[in-house]
């Protein structure tokens, strides 16, 4: 742990990483939007509409895993003082701020001919746009202040009590019997969907997780310059 | 124990010898309730349909206003820096904190609840399981609040991004206070309601203290 909280070797590992993970997540959201759109059947009640789901569900598990990563981050910051942890932290939150928007305005456009509204005040809704304003809350209390290590450290404590609301997300829709539906793929065991839908969204998925893992590390690389040109330019 | 009696009654004292807070905060609530019949119209039935709604929303609303003079006045002179010098752990020096403040606002909220309830065509059966349920959520809104209030101190606009921190954690009181109230008026069962608010209180009470006074120490650092 205490090797990577090193920003040399940092800019060093995410200069050799990048054009790997970016490839990586090209070609794999290509692959997957190309077996989402013409190779997965429609569904038998929704007909196309279903494939909103290719983007609405592996944002939705970025959403949580995106601010997971976050808290780790900031737990990691604040017991261990690495300063590289807390550009982490700060660096993921807009990113996942980005996914929960898009999960949630997804979800809004497929609501709208599946359930006949753009909005319920469904638990699982409801505890997802909770996470954005958790995100929303962690960005604007990290720049809040004039002393930014002051900032860094209150957001990173708002993160670690944010997790709270990531088991309310994942337990909402079998606690609540509620208009969105329950989960159908498993980590362990056999999961609910079709294989021939289940594929595309899983390679959509490991695309997105390399999209996150490219943002990330561009902008903790240009914090960590940014940072370097103000210590440039006041520090000497 | 003496430590957290002697800290509950200091701030208590300053509450009731400058005034006001109390006072202020009950009359925000009861003014903010008062606006819902000319802002809906005064007709019974509508009224008594989104009573307990009105009344947790304008509660929440009235606990969030008094929340960033919970530690601001003894950051500012101060006295927190001397308070973390005390051989109290920090912790529960935040509870008596969090006491004090449900004392002067929770409790009072309370106790006008039902009048102002009372006003807007509240059904009767209803009443038991509102005040139940502010009794048990009111104190969450202080406790979770005190991290809120702790984590802003110091901060630019302090205020408006105490809200913003706040509110989004304040939904699961505001979603089960509203849905206990609600059932016994309705004349449904109330009980598994105030239970999870009860499982809220039994968790912030064990947590939040924690979670703040970590804020606070890295606010005196």
């Amino acid at each position: 742990m205490q090797r990577f909280a090193n920003p040399a070797r940092f800019m060093r590992l995410s200069a050799a990483l990048l054009p790997w993970c970016s490839v990586a997540a090209a070609m794999l959201i290509a692959i997957g939007l190309f077996g989402a759109l013409f190779i997965a059947p429609p569904d038998y009640q929704q007909g196309e509409a279903v494939k909103i789901m290719y983007v609405h569900v592996p944002c939705a598990w970025l959403a949580s895993l995106v601010y997971a990563v976050m808290a780790v981050a900031s737990a990691v910051a604040l017991i261990w003082r690495h300063p590289l942890a807390h550009i982490a932290a700060e660096s993921a939150a807009p990113i996942g701020a980005g996914f929960t928007f898009v999960c949630l305005a997804s979800g809004s456009l497929w609501g709208e001919p599946m359930w006949g509204t753009w909005w319920v005040w469904d638990a699982r809704l409801t505890s997802v746009l909770v996470l954005f304003f958790l995100y929303l809350g962690f960005i604007a209390l990290a720049n809040a202040f004039d002393d930014r290590t002051r900032g860094s450290r209150a957001a990173a404590i708002l993160a670690i009590v944010g997790v709270v609301n990531l088991p309310i997300i994942k337990f909402s829709v079998d606690w609540w019997n509620t208009l969105h539906q329950k989960d159908s793929v498993f980590l362990f065991g056999k999961s609910t969907i079709a294989p021939s839908m289940l594929w595309p969204m899983l390679v959509m998925a490991a695309g997105f997780l390399f999209l996150f893992a490219v943002l990330l590390m561009l902008r903790m690389r240009t914090a960590l310059l940014r940072a370097k040109l103000r210590a440039l330019r006041f520090g000497a | 124990m003496s430590g957290f009696a002697a800290l509950l009654t200091r701030d208590l004292r300053l509450a009731f010898r400058q005034g006001g807070d109390v006072a202020n905060v009950v009359a925000f609530f009861a003014l903010a309730v008062i606006l819902f019949p000319f802002g809906v119209g005064p007709d019974p039935d509508l009224l008594a349909r989104i009573a307990a709604g009105v009344l947790w929303v304008t509660a929440l609303l009235a606990a969030l206003l008094s929340l960033e003079r919970l530690f601001d006045a003894d950051f500012q002179d101060g006295s927190l820096e001397a308070l973390g010098l005390m051989p109290v752990p920090l912790e529960i020096q935040v509870l008596a904190k969090c006491v004090a403040h449900w004392l002067t606002t929770g409790l009072p909220l309370t106790i006008i609840a039902p009048l102002l309830a009372l006003v807007l065509h509240f059904d009767a059966a209803g009443y038991p399981a509102l005040i139940a349920a502010l009794l048990l959520g009111t104190p969450v809104l202080s406790l979770i609040g005190a991290i809120g209030a702790a984590l802003t101190l110091g901060a630019r606009r302090a205020g408006v991004l105490l809200s913003l921190l706040v509110l989004p954690l304040y939904i699961p009181v505001l979603i089960f206070g509203v849905a206990a109230s609600e059932a016994a008026a309705l004349g449904l069962e109330s009980r598994p309601h105030l239970l999870l608010l009860a499982a809220l209180l039994a968790g912030s009470l064990a947590l939040a203290p924690w979670a703040a006074a970590a804020a606070l120490r890295q606010a005196l650092e």
